[in-house]
C-alpha cells in the first residue's frame, strides 16, 4: 500500500521544480531530433576542442605527401595543392568556424540586450536614439555592410568577430525592447522600485531574467549565420587569412580544382558545414517551440 | 525616412572617410612617392577637413553622383546604370517564381500539418538553408555546364534573344537558393492562419476544404505575404553578388565583387547608400501597402 501511494504521489507531481527553464529541459529530452542534434554540436565542440590543442591534426599546415592524392583511409578526403591532409584542415577549418558563430553572436547578443533593454526600459529621448541607430543599420543590407567593415578594418580572424558581432544585433534589439515595454510597469517591477532597487538592478536583476529566453534563441540563429557569413567573406577574399585553416578558403580552392576534376575540398568543406548548421538549425527549432510558454503542456 | 537617411550616410561616411586607413595611397598606389600621394589626396578631396568632406558626400547622394570607380575610371552612375538591368534580368525571374512556387507549396504542407508529409517538406527546407551558397553555385556549375555540358559556363549576350542560354543555370541556381528560406516563410505564416477562427466558421457552414483554402486562407495570408514580398525587393539588387561574379554577369553583384578585391572605395559606398535607400523607400511601400490591404490597421 505504501508504495502504490508513493507511486500516486509521484505520478501526481512529477516536477517539484516548474521554471520556464526547466521546463523546455524536460521537453527538449523529450524530442529526439533535438537530442541528436544537440549531441552532434557537442561532437563538433569536442573535435574543435580537440583540434584547438594540439591532439587532433597538429601539423595541419604541413604537406603529408603528393598533392592531390586520391581519397584514401589515411587521408578520407585526399591531398589538397600543397600536399595537406585535407580532413585536417576541415576539422581545424571547424575551429574557426565554431569560434566566429560563438565570439560574434556573442558580441551581437551583449549590444543588443544592452541597447533593446535600456531602450525599452527608459523610453523617450533615450529611446528614439536606439531606434534611429538599428533602423540605420538595418537598412544597409549586410551583403554591403559585412564586406565592407573588413574590407576597411583588414583581413583576419579577429575582424571576422567584430563586423560580424556589431551589425546583426538589430533583430535581438528590438525584441528585447519590445518585451521591457511589456514588463517596465508590472507589478514585480514596481515592487521592486518599492524597496529602492536602483534602475540598473531593476534592468538586470528584475526584467532580464524574464527575457534571456529570447536572446539564447536569437543567440543560436546568429550563430549559424556568423558560420555562413564566414564562409562566404573568406571566400570574397575579405575573411580570414588565406593561411588560417577555414571551410570558405577550403571552397576558394575548390573553385580551381573541380574542373581537374578534384573534389576533395568542395565535398569536405560542404559535409561538414551541412552536418554542423543543419543540427544547429534542427536544435534551433526544437530549442524555439520548447522555450514558448504558448505550447506549453502540449 | 529622413532621419534614416541621414544615419545611414553618416555611418557609410564613418566607415569610408574616417576608419580607412590612408586611401589616398591605397588609391596612389605601392610605389608612389610622398608628393604623389599629396596630388592625389587633394585629386580625391581628402585633403578637407572631414566636415567639408561630409557635405561633400551629402551632395553626391542627393544628386545621386558619386564620381569615378578608381580601378576602371568610368563614372559610378553609369557603371550602376547599365549593370542594373543586367541584374534584374537574372534575380527578377527566379525570385517571382520562388514566391509562387512556395506559397502554393506553403498551403499544402500546411493542409497536411503535423503529417509526414509536412515534416518532410520542413527538413527539406532545413536541409536546403544549411547548404552554403557557394556549394551551390560551385557544384551546379561544374556538373550541369562543365561536365554535363547542357548549358554555358559563363558568358554574355547583349541582346535579349542571345541572353537566356546564359540565364538559364543562374535562375535555376536563384531558384533553389531561395526556395528554402521562402517555404518556411510563407508556411508559418499560413499555419497562423489555419488556426483562426473563421476557418472554424467556414467548415461549420460546411463549405469544402478546396473553397476554404484558396478562397479564405489564401486571401488573409496574402497579406503578410504581400508585404514580405515587397520588403524583400531589395533583394533583387543584393541577392546574385556571387552568381554575377561565378557567371561573368555584368551587373551590380560582380561589379562589387570586384569593387571589394580592388578596394574600390568610392563604388562600394556608392552602391551601400544606393541600396539603403532603395530598402528605406520599400519598406515604406510595404507599410502603406499593409494598412491599404488590411482595413484593421487602418482603424488601430
Amino acid at each position: 500500500m505504501a508504495t502504490i501511494a508513493a507511486a500516486d504521489i509521484a505520478t501526481l507531481t512529477p516536477n517539484t521544480r516548474t521554471s520556464l527553464w526547466w521546463d523546455s529541459f524536460r521537453r527538449l529530452k523529450r524530442d529526439r531530433v533535438a537530442v541528436a542534434s544537440f549531441l552532434i554540436i557537442a561532437g563538433y565542440v569536442v573535435v574543435a576542442l580537440l583540434a584547438w590543442a594540439g591532439v587532433l591534426y597538429p601539423d595541419v599546415g604541413q604537406s603529408v605527401g603528393d598533392q592531390y592524392l586520391p581519397f584514401s583511409l589515411q587521408h578520407p578526403f585526399g591531398t589538397d595543392i600543397q600536399g595537406r591532409d585535407i580532413l585536417g584542415r576541415a576539422i581545424h577549418g571547424t575551429v574557426t568556424a565554431l569560434s566566429v558563430g560563438l565570439i560574434s553572436s556573442g558580441i551581437s547578443l551583449v549590444i543588443g540586450t544592452f541597447l533593446g533593454a535600456v531602450a525599452g526600459y527608459y523610453g523617450g529621448a533615450i529611446d528614439a536614439f536606439v531606434v534611429w541607430i538599428y533602423t540605420v543599420v538595418d537598412s544597409i543590407p549586410y551583403i554591403l555592410l559585412i564586406p565592407s567593415l573588413t574590407l576597411i578594418l583588414g583581413r583576419g580572424l579577429i575582424n571576422v568577430y567584430i563586423a560580424v558581432g556589431v551589425t546583426s544585433w538589430v533583430t535581438l534589439a528590438r525584441l528585447i525592447r519590445g518585451e521591457f515595454m511589456k514588463h517596465k510597469d508590472r507589478d514585480y517591477v514596481l515592487a521592486a522600485e518599492m524597496i529602492g532597487c536602483s534602475n540598473f538592478r531593476k534592468i538586470f536583476h528584475h526584467i532580464l531574467p524574464n527575457v534571456t529566453h529570447l536572446a539564447f534563441v536569437q543567440f543560436g540563429l546568429g550563430f549559424v549565420s556568423a558560420i555562413k557569413f564566414e564562409v562566404i567573406l573568406s571566400y570574397l577574399g575579405v575573411g580570414v587569412d588565406p593561411s588560417t585553416p577555414s571551410w570558405g578558403i577550403m571552397l576558394d580552392d575548390a573553385k580551381l580544382e573541380l574542373s581537374r576534376p578534384f573534389w576533395g575540398n568542395m565535398l569536405a568543406a560542404t559535409v561538414f558545414m551541412f552536418v554542423l548548421v543543419l543540427a544547429f538549425n534542427l536544435f534551433n527549432d526544437a530549442l524555439r517551440e520548447s522555450l514558448d510558454p504558448k505550447l506549453k503542456n502540449k | 525616412m529622413i532621419p534614416t537617411l541621414f544615419g545611414v550616410t553618416l555611418l557609410t561616411f564613418l566607415l569610408f572617410n574616417v576608419l580607412v586607413k590612408d586611401p589616398a595611397s591605397q588609391f596612389a598606389g605601392r610605389h608612389a612617392t610622398v608628393d604623389q600621394v599629396e596630388v592625389v589626396k587633394a585629386e580625391l578631396g581628402l585633403d578637407r577637413s572631414l566636415p567639408q568632406q561630409y557635405l561633400f558626400f551629402i551632395k553626391q547622394v542627393l544628386t545621386l553622383d558619386f564620381g569615378r570607380s578608381w580601378s576602371t575610371k568610368q563614372t559610378i552612375s553609369s557603371m550602376i546604370d547599365s549593370g542594373m538591368s543586367a541584374t534584374l534580368c537574372l534575380t527578377a525571374p527566379p525570385f517571382l517564381a520562388s514566391v509562387v512556387f512556395s506559397v502554393f507549396l506553403a498551403m499544402i504542407a500546411s493542409y497536411f500539418r503535423g503529417t509526414i508529409f509536412d515534416k518532410g517538406i520542413v527538413v527539406c527546407c532545413l536541409g536546403l538553408l544549411s547548404v552554403s551558397s557557394l556549394v551551390y553555385i560551385l557544384g551546379l556549375q561544374n556538373i550541369l555546364a562543365y561536365q554535363l555540358g547542357w548549358f554555358p559556363i559563363s558568358g554574355w549576350d547583349p541582346t535579349w534573344a542571345g541572353r537566356w542560354q546564359y540565364l538559364a543555370l543562374p535562375w535555376i541556381i536563384l531558384f533553389v537558393l531561395l526556395l528554402g528560406a521562402d517555404i518556411l516563410v510563407y508556411r508559418s505564416v499560413v499555419l497562423d492562419e489555419c488556426y483562426q477562427d473563421y476557418v472554424r466558421t467556414a467548415r461549420a457552414k460546411g463549405l469544402t476544404n478546396l473553397a476554404i483554402y484558396s478562397k479564405h486562407i489564401l486571401k488573409n495570408a496574402m497579406i503578410p505575404i504581400v508585404t514580405l514580398v515587397v520588403i524583400e525587393v531589395p533583394f533583387l539588387i543584393t541577392g546574385s553578388v556571387l552568381i554575377e561574379n561565378f557567371f561573368g554577369i555584368p551587373g551590380l553583384g560582380g561589379m562589387l565583387v570586384s569593387a571589394l578585391n580592388s578596394s574600390d572605395l568610392p563604388v562600394i559606398k556608392a552602391m551601400t547608400v544606393i541600396v539603403s535607400i532603395t530598402y528605406m523607400i520599400f519598406n515604406l511601400i510595404s507599410d502603406i501597402l499593409y494598412s491599404a490591404v488590411d482595413p484593421r490597421v487602418r482603424l488601430g
